[in-house]
């Protein structure tokens, strides 16, 4: 019977195992008119305070950046997470990602207000005594204090856990004695309270600690010299015997590094959303121009060659946006009905986010990744212009380079999502084993070549994913198998078995995403929705293709690898459209509409 | 103090205009809304004057449900209350009409818009209300400051300023710089839907224009440059491409 509830909660992970209805799913467009009369109100700020600034910004004008955050600060763009009880707006998480979407076109900006909202206050939100909430949290919504984080460290950086910095309890008891060096600290030119990592004694683990700039003993090296964000502070921040008064302890002794994890989860997920305003920009900036820019005698936009490229930056936005909003409310309701269930309600947000964590290191890289994409084919429409700091690319081109950097390398990323995945399964918190198993079973029987009813829209396509997903369980649980634990070793295979799950996760969500936009506007008002659904598969299968021939060929041998072989082309099988086609109607939309029009 | 504030609600700039109904009506397909620009600076200018001295802002737009979100957004920038006559804003004496009814009823004591909206731009609708309820009305103003009930006034004129005094109540059409336009703040945006807006029937139906078609600019023509040493082409191509010499 159907029924209109929603089906049983999804896991994180499960979308590997797991067919998700489309009515489950959380889409962009149905975000209500306050959410995105907050989005344009964002945009009004950057189009007011930020565009016709930029050059000031990036030249690191003094005060302007603070400046910049105070004013959004009034806006209350600083205190979107954080609670009413502590002078914010405890906006929903899916409201904050939409945020840091918009402002993900600000350039330097974004990383400011990402290191002030993300990592400098959720630290106190999530972990912080009633006290320490109730003294900082109002400062930083209100962008009165100005919040950085120290976690990295010149020998400790993706090893973030293995950093120097002491913390020694004084002898009476009352304070530590914070000493050591941090390096890439974002905001730290102009911050007011450092979130500081250190250890102590000899701990196997960090702790973090509140630390006012007022307290003392900090000292910065020059702002560094950067490739891209060059209107962001950063800095090497030293810490020299720096008093922290013992109830500044952010949560326990050892509980750091747990922190910065958890910390880092949701600012992985907020990197994702926080690119796709940059993306959008970056396709409406390259369309005005080859809209405007002719040779051979007309616009650079009626050739195939630059039509390719608008569509493929279009399709690939638009599946990072439709996976990142899908996760978002996947978050948003673990937290709410943890919370139902009598959960305070900031251990909630965390609970929710960790259930999470493979999607979010997922949006990381495949949004990180799309927004390189896009500004590196962003400067190549504009030619030489795109080479040209008087144009927009160069800047975008850039500062888009921070983004597969920061948050956790994507290297990291893509080995700490196969990782988690391959825990949750050995937990049995999602059950990997007994679909691999089939999958394998299936591998040495006939196909099915009855087939399944393929009439319905879409439907041709839903088969093509579930296949795909059988082709990440036999190569994934194949090398699990082989491996065991050795697995951590064949870095290879885990950065390709990762790029298999992240195109299966973006594909599925921009076909749920169109599959529930027709039921909502009708098929004819979906058609480049569609066509980009399409192009996003056929470009992932393609991918999954060729990462799962690299993985099986780094690791079976013999028969085992023809069987395998044999497996991945019938899980890769695909009766391939005319993309020519596809890609030239998406491209012709959004020429005639001269902008990102998703 | 109650000042009312009369927004339109029109195309964003960068939308494509386009028509149908063989030219005769206007393409909203696909366009996005906003409030009139000059009408955002009155809205501004109303916000600021409340601030210092108090009062209210009441905001009022001649137009279908559509709107609603336009007002929703006036309300959130700082307006107190929403007023929608449900009604087609087919011209501006019809515009005025309604506007000139509810400042009556409302008894307010000035009434703010901008110098013109930005679709038709027709720039009539505060001299008409002005003369349909016998008040002073003045466009375009760039500054108006209050004192007690005397308006202190900088209108533009051709090649300057004029400064005037008027008396309470007072019509004005507002251009900038007579406020900086406000971008709504999170909370303004979540306490809007609390506030009243109120749907009420239009008092006339009278109208005075009809649109016979309407007609798009022909498309840009291509530029030529000329270097600073073609004087001789530069001629030549003013006399027989251009034919303007
Ligand atoms: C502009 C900017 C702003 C920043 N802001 C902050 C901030 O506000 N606060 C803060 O604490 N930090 C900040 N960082 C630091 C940032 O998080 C680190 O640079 C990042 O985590 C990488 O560390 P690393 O630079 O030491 O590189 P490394 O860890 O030395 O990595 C170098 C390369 O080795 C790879 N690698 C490392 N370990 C492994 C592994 N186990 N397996 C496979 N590959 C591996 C990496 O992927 C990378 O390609 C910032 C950095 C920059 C550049």
């Amino acid at each position: 019977m159907e029924t209109l509830t929603k089906t049983q909660a999804i896991q994180g992970g499960e979308f590997l195992i797991r067919e998700t209805e489309a009515r489950d799913v959380f889409i962009p467009e149905e975000f209500s008119e306050e959410q995105r009369m907050m989005a344009q109100a964002t945009q009004d700020f950057i189009d007011k305070e930020i565009t016709p600034n930029i050059a000031r910004m990036d030249s690191m004008e003094p005060g302007f950046m603070p400046a910049l955050l105070d004013k959004a600060g009034a806006l209350g763009l600083l205190g979107i997470s954080v609670p009413e009880a502590y002078g914010g707006l405890g906006m929903s998480f899916n409201t904050s990602m939409l945020i840091a979407d918009v402002i993900g076109s600000a350039g330097s900006f974004s990383t400011a207000y990402g290191a002030h909202t993300g990592i400098g206050t959720l630290p106190i939100l999530y972990y912080g005594t009633e006290e320490q909430q109730q003294q900082y949290l109002p400062k930083l919504a209100s962008g009165e204090w100005k919040a950085c984080y120290c976690l990295t460290e010149p020998d400790a950086g993706s090893d973030a856990n293995s950093g120097k910095t002491k913390a020694v309890l004084s002898e009476d008891g009352q304070y530590y004695k914070i000493t050591g060096q941090k390096m890439w600290i974002s905001n730290a030119g102009f911050a007011d309270l450092f979130i500081v990592f250190a250890r102590i004694e000899n701990d196997k683990n960090l702790t973090a600690f509140i630390v006012e700039k007022s307290f003392g003993g900090i000292t910065m090296n020059e702002e560094e010299k950067k490739m891209g964000i060059k209107g962001s502070s950063t800095r090497q921040v030293f810490f020299n015997d720096t008093p922290v008064p013992v109830e500044n302890m952010l949560s326990s002794r050892g509980n750091g590094f747990k922190i910065a994890v958890n910390i880092l989860n949701i600012g992985r997920i907020k990197l994702g959303a926080g690119v796709i305003g940059g993306c959008k920009e970056t396709v409406t900036h390259s369309v005005r121009y080859a809209n405007e820019r002719r040779q051979f005698g007309v616009a650079i936009s009626s050739f195939g060659a630059i039509k390719q490229k608008l569509a493929t930056m279009a399709t690939r936005i638009y599946a990072t946006e439709s996976a990142c909003y899908r996760a978002g409310q996947d978050i948003e309701d673990r937290i709410q009905s943890l919370i139902d269930s009598g959960m305070p309600e900031a251990e909630a947000k965390l609970k929710g986010v960790e259930q999470f964590a493979i999607e979010c290191a997922i949006m990381k890289v495949h949004a990180s990744e799309v927004l390189d994409y896009c500004v590196d084919e962003g400067v190549q429409i504009y030619g030489g212009m795109g080479f040209s700091a008087e144009a927009p690319m160069e800047r975008a081109y850039r500062d888009a380079r921070i983004s597969r950097i920061y948050e956790g390398t994507n290297e990291i990323n893509r080995i700490l999502l196969v990782g988690m995945t391959i825990k949750r399964a050995v937990k049995g918190e999602i059950d990997l084993m007994g679909p691999a198993m089939a999958v394998g079973k299936e591998l040495t029987s006939i196909p099915d070549l009855n087939g399944k009813d393929t009439t319905g829209l879409l439907a041709k396509e839903k088969g093509v994913l579930k296949n795909l997903k059988k082709a990440i369980l036999m190569v994934a649980g194949k090398a699990v198998q082989d491996f065991g634990a050795q697995l951590n070793d064949e870095q290879e295979i885990l950065m390709s078995i990762a790029d298999m799950m992240i195109e299966v996760y973006a594909a599925e969500s921009a076909l749920l995403r169109t599959e529930k936009l027709i039921s909502m506007r009708g098929e004819t008002d979906c058609q480049q929705q569609i066509n980009m659904a399409k192009l996003y598969l056929y470009m992932a299968v393609d991918k999954i293709q060729a990462k799962g021939k690299e993985a099986i060929v780094s690791f079976a041998k013999g028969d085992e690898q023809k069987v395998m072989m044999m497996g991945l082309k019938r899980f890769t099988k695909f009766d391939a459209y005319n993309v020519k086609e596809l890609r030239r109607s998406v491209a012709d939309y959004l020429i005639e509409k001269n902008v990102y029009a998703f | 103090m109650k000042i009312l504030v009369c927004i339109t609600h029109v195309p964003d700039t960068t939308s494509k205009i386009s028509f149908t109904d063989n030219n005769t009506k206007f393409n909203s397909n696909g366009v996005q809304y906003i409030i009139g620009p000059y009408d955002d600076y009155a809205l501004a200018r109303a916000v600021e004057l409340k601030e210092q001295s108090g009062g209210s802002v009441t905001l009022l737009n001649v137009g279908g449900s559509e709107t609603e979100p336009t007002l929703r957004k006036g309300l959130a920038i700082g307006a107190d209350e929403a007023i929608r006559v449900n009604a087609e804003p087919t011209d501006a004496f019809f515009v005025a009409k309604q506007i000139a009814a509810v400042v009556k009823e409302g008894s307010y004591d000035l009434v703010l818009m901008g110098r013109e909206s930005i679709d038709y731009n027709g720039g009539q609708v505060h001299g008409m209300v002005g003369e349909l309820l016998n008040m002073p009305s003045v466009s375009p103003v760039m500054q108006l400051d209050l004192e007690g009930d005397t308006a202190k006034v900088a209108r533009e004129i051709e090649g300057g300023k004029e400064y005037l005094e008027l008396k309470l109540p007072l019509i004005a059409g507002c251009q900038e710089p007579i406020a900086e336009w406000k971008i709504p703040n999170m909370r303004g945006i979540m306490t809007a839907r609390q506030k009243p807006l109120k749907v009420q029937e239009a008092v006339s139906d009278e109208t005075m224009t009809s649109t016979l078609r309407y007609e798009l600019p022909p498309p840009k023509s291509g530029v030529t440059l000329f270097q600073p040493d073609q004087i001789k082409e530069l001629v030549d191509a003013l006399k027989n491409e251009a034919k303007i010499l």
